[in-house]
């Protein structure tokens, strides 16, 4: 499955990055906010997305809505720090299949991972 | 600020530390910030709009900046000054968005902007009193400051 990392992090996407490569998942790009995010869903169509929500130019929820309108069948998972409920109920009635808050640990991301896959992928 | 607000960005760096690592952040007595900066290597500052405004900021020497890079990234990623700053931000806007739980989604906060040893974004973003937050975690100190009208 494809996957791609947007976080405007550097840091958070490689962690993201480093907890995820136990999985085997073709990591076909990695953007730093909603705009750039968009140009590499256009052209490489992944399969699953981390998106995180306070971003510059275009944040993550509002990246969230287009892409649901592309390719609803996309599976986004939020990773955001605002971890309050209103924000993760937002995520997900706008199309997220799950939501994350930071901080997390790896067994965390790969769970989540893995139930928004359809259990494609075990626990580690 | 309520002392019950103050602990909520205590908690919540506690939270932070512990989620990182198996040893916690151990909390100093908070104070209100002299006239004089407390600025270390790296800082990351927040700023804070919506139901409440000023700003937030984790300043941070460069000792606990790589021991948490050690943590998260892989051991052949090079810690050079650009990764350890992200990393101070990425920190700042973590708490920052982990108290909404107690402050609630109006609690509105910027993308962080982060700064190598200057000192004027900081005073022009937090309101007075600033309250300062000393942490020290894996014998390295940093310290959060506090700045909401």
């Amino acid at each position: 499955m494809k996957l791609m990392i947007v976080d405007d992090s550097q840091v958070m996407q490689m962690t993201i990055e480093r907890y995820l490569e136990k999985l085997n998942l073709d990591l076909i790009g990695k953007a730093s906010n909603g705009r750039e995010a968009l140009e590499i869903f256009h052209e490489k169509k992944p399969d699953i997305v981390t998106m995180d929500i306070t971003m510059p130019e275009l944040d993550g929820l509002s990246c969230l809505e287009e892409i649901m309108k592309m390719a609803p069948e996309t599976k986004v998972l939020v990773i955001s720090a605002l971890s309050d409920r209103a924000t993760g109920l937002l995520a997900l009635k706008q199309g997220a299949a799950g939501f994350l808050p930071k901080p997390f640990t790896e067994e965390d991301l790969i769970e989540e991972i893995s139930i928004l896959s359809g259990g494609s992928y075990a626990r580690v | 600020m309520q002392e019950s607000e103050l602990k909520a960005f205590i908690d919540e760096v506690v939270n932070y530390f512990s989620n990182l690592s198996d040893e916690p952040a151990v909390m100093g007595v908070p104070f209100v910030k002299p006239d004089e900066a407390i600025i270390q290597d790296f800082t990351g500052l927040i700023g804070v709009s919506g139901a409440r405004k000023g700003g937030i900021y984790l300043t941070a020497s460069r000792e606990m900046a790589v021991k948490a890079a050690d943590l998260l990234l892989k051991p052949d990623i090079e810690k050079t000054d650009e990764i350890l700053i992200d990393l101070v931000g990425e920190i700042t806007n973590i708490i920052a968005g982990n108290v909404r739980k107690v402050f609630g989604s109006q609690f509105m906060i910027s993308v962080p902007i982060v700064l190598k040893g200057a000192i004027s974004e900081l005073s022009f973003k937090l309101r007075k009193p600033v309250y300062i937050i000393p942490i020290n975690w894996k014998e390295t100190k940093s310290f959060l400051a506090v700045g909401l009208d």
